[in-house]
């Protein structure tokens, strides 16, 4: 067995502040536009944008197919409720709380994620 | 007009009550308002609660207190597409726009477009749209003022829109936003209110008569069973035509000027959005209100159809369905919802085009508020002249190309600009110029050209379903193809939009 290695010795430094380097915060992070900040701003930016899409689609697919609906089904306009089609009352007051709804549930989704992110940041 | 005995004295009693009190609001605002930034944003302080009825009481316009009714009682069911395109248009907004677009710290459109760019050409390109959807926005203000006033009171058709162009001029040059957000919390609740109670009547003695179906009733040339469907054939292209004016509506809200302003006055972005969704709230509830006139107008005035009178068709049914004092009571309360919804409209309006005349002309050369009233004495006074000279033009048409056009400009480059990091400034001013000269032909071929049925009619009629698109598609390829010129703050930027108040960022 040859001793070609040096020989390391391991010590501990004998410094007096080892970890004295700047403390980098979460923000400090996102403020320099370092890649750690991107990564977080990517995170936050995907949730939003998903909550956002999520909601929007729900709304595609309730209201936004209401006119292929009608186009489809005629009958609805001959089926009555209280003297009244019933397309008539689910566009003149149907529609409404569905849009209530969906807005009540986007903004808990998203201050959700901004109270996650914010816990995030805060704790890093 | 006045052949049904509608006597002038409750509508002009309404006038001038109206008058008075918003006047009264705005002067007791005008000792809260000191500073320039009062004037334009209320200081950034209003809370979301009166914030919401503000903005409510702002939105809902002549075209929804009156000119939906007049719609649903000519066309019938497939005009409720409106008032639904028009609530959903803020559930749209609060997806994607309203807290960070409140967090960007800007106070116009064109303020958004240059702090997110960095480049003028952008923010004169935006200054120009917001003036001129403003100005689209106004002009049917003014001219359907006339026609209710003239329903209402007998006056001259076009003294209506002078009084509404005055009292707006007068409020504004007074107290600006700050007494603005009062006078149109207060409006609001006169404009619920005045619907609400003549229809509780309205709705009794219509129980008391047996209930008649207004859906079997033939009027107006349209047979019952037509008029009450959603999808029926007005046009060539029902089902083109409702999803474009979906897509105008639901993408055209956010763009509007006076809307986007509004969103300036909350506190922070989570404010900006317990806003918008208690405005959601609010406007769900007075829009149910308005076609139930419509309907009922079928059965009792099927003659203002043949008229041509049917806007008025709101202010005219106490009359036709109860007489004597109780409906001239009715009569005056309506007329003052009506005017309320006339100025309310108008006042935002005028404030969110003076606002940005102010910052990108006349600030050169007067200072602060002077400049300010200078701008809204402008911005009052176009659009009034054009519909004294223009043809009479119906006010929900034109209010749908203001969408339609505000949905092909502002709605790419706010969410494009707020969504997505790739967005350059040559981008933004190619996507705003094809949005905005197509949808301005598309006016400019509606107010001129009477076109009879075909593809093309209903593609000019309805822009938004393909110049919206166009102006996305724009806007990505040539960003695309421009990637040098991505601005570098863009990140930082995005991060500010996004960012929560709690979280202490540099937000220089």
């Amino acid at each position: 067995m040859t001793d070609e290695r040096a020989r390391v010795r391991v010590t501990s430094p004998w410094t007096e502040r080892p970890r004295a380097l700047p403390r980098r915060t979460a923000t400090s992070e996102i403020d320099a536009q370092s890649e750690v900040g991107e990564i977080y701003l990517r995170t936050l930016l995907r949730a939003q944008l998903r909550a956002a899409l999520a909601v929007l689609g729900m709304l595609v697919l309730t209201i936004g197919m209401l006119p292929l609906i009608f186009w489809l089904t005629p009958q609805l306009t001959q089926w009555q409720l209280f003297g009244m089609p019933v397309s008539w009352g689910v566009l003149g007051f149907g529609c409404y709380p569905v849009l209530v709804l969906l807005a009540w549930r986007y903004v808990r989704v998203a201050e959700r994620n901004e109270r996650a992110f914010a816990r995030v940041v805060e704790r890093s | 007009m006045d052949e049904v005995g509608v006597s002038p004295v409750p509508g002009l009693v309404a006038l001038v009550l109206v008058t008075v009190a918003t006047l009264a609001i705005g002067t007791w605002g005008l000792r809260l308002s000191r500073t320039t930034s009062d004037f334009f944003v209320a200081s950034r302080s209003v809370r979301p609660g009166l914030n919401a009825y503000a903005i409510s009481g702002e939105y809902i316009s002549g075209a929804s207190f009156l000119g939906v009714a007049g719609l649903v009682l000519v066309f019938g069911a497939e005009m409720l597409w409106y008032p639904v395109g028009w609530t959903a248009g803020y559930l749209v907004l609060l997806c994607l726009v309203a807290a960070p677009l409140r967090r960007s710290g800007a106070y116009t459109l064109p303020d958004f477009a240059e702090a997110r760019l960095g480049s003028r050409a952008v923010r004169r390109a935006s200054a120009a749209l917001v003036v001129a959807v403003g100005w689209l926005y106004l002009l049917p203000q003014f001219s359907g003022a006339g026609v209710a006033l003239a329903a209402a009171t007998g006056m001259p058709t076009w003294s209506g829109g002078l009084i509404v162009a005055v009292v707006v001029v007068l409020n504004v040059l007074a107290g600006g936003m700050r007494s603005v957000t009062f006078v149109q919390a207060f409006q609001f609740w006169l404009k619920l209110t005045a619907l609400l109670v003549p229809l509780v009547f309205l709705v009794l003695v219509w129980l008391g008569d047996g209930a008649t179906s207004p859906a079997t009733i033939d009027a107006g040339g349209i047979t019952g069973k037509v008029w009450a469907d959603p999808i029926d054939s007005i046009g060539d292209h029902p089902l083109y035509s409702t999803y474009s004016l979906m897509v105008a509506t639901f993408l055209g809200t956010m763009g509007l000027p006076h809307v986007v302003v509004r969103f300036y006055t909350n506190p922070d972005g989570r404010a900006a959005r317990q806003t918008t969704l208690a405005v959601l709230a609010l406007l769900g509830c007075f829009y149910v209100l308005p076609p139930v006139y419509g309907a009922l107008g079928r059965i009792y005035a099927p003659d203002l159809i043949a008229s041509g009178s049917s806007d008025s068709v709101v202010l005219m049914l106490p009359v036709r369905m109860i007489g004597g004092i109780g409906s001239d009571l009715l009569l005056a309360l309506l007329t003052a919802g009506a005017f309320a919804a006339f100025l309310a409209t108008s006042s935002g309006l005028t404030v969110a085009v003076a606002g940005v005349i102010t910052q990108d002309i006349t600030s050169r050369r007067f200072e602060g508020i002077t400049a300010f009233r200078i701008s809204a004495v402008v911005a009052v006074v176009v659009p009034l002249l054009l519909s004294l000279l223009t043809r009479d033009t119906a006010v929900a048409t034109v209010v749908g190309l203001a969408f339609a056009m505000a949905a092909a400009t502002f709605c790419p480059l706010l969410v494009l600009g707020i969504w997505w990091r790739g967005l350059t400034d040559l981008g933004a001013l190619a996507g705003l110029l094809v949005g905005g000269v197509l949808t301005g032909a598309a006016v400019i071929d509606n107010l001129l050209v009477d076109r009879s049925g075909g593809w093309f009619a209903a593609l000019v009629a309805q822009p938004a379903a393909w110049a919206v698109p166009l102006a996305f598609l724009t806007m990505v390829v040539v960003s695309r193809a421009t990637p040098s010129r991505v601005p570098v703050h863009t990140t930082r930027f995005l991060v500010r939009l996004h960012t929560p108040e709690t979280v202490s960022l540099d937000r220089d």
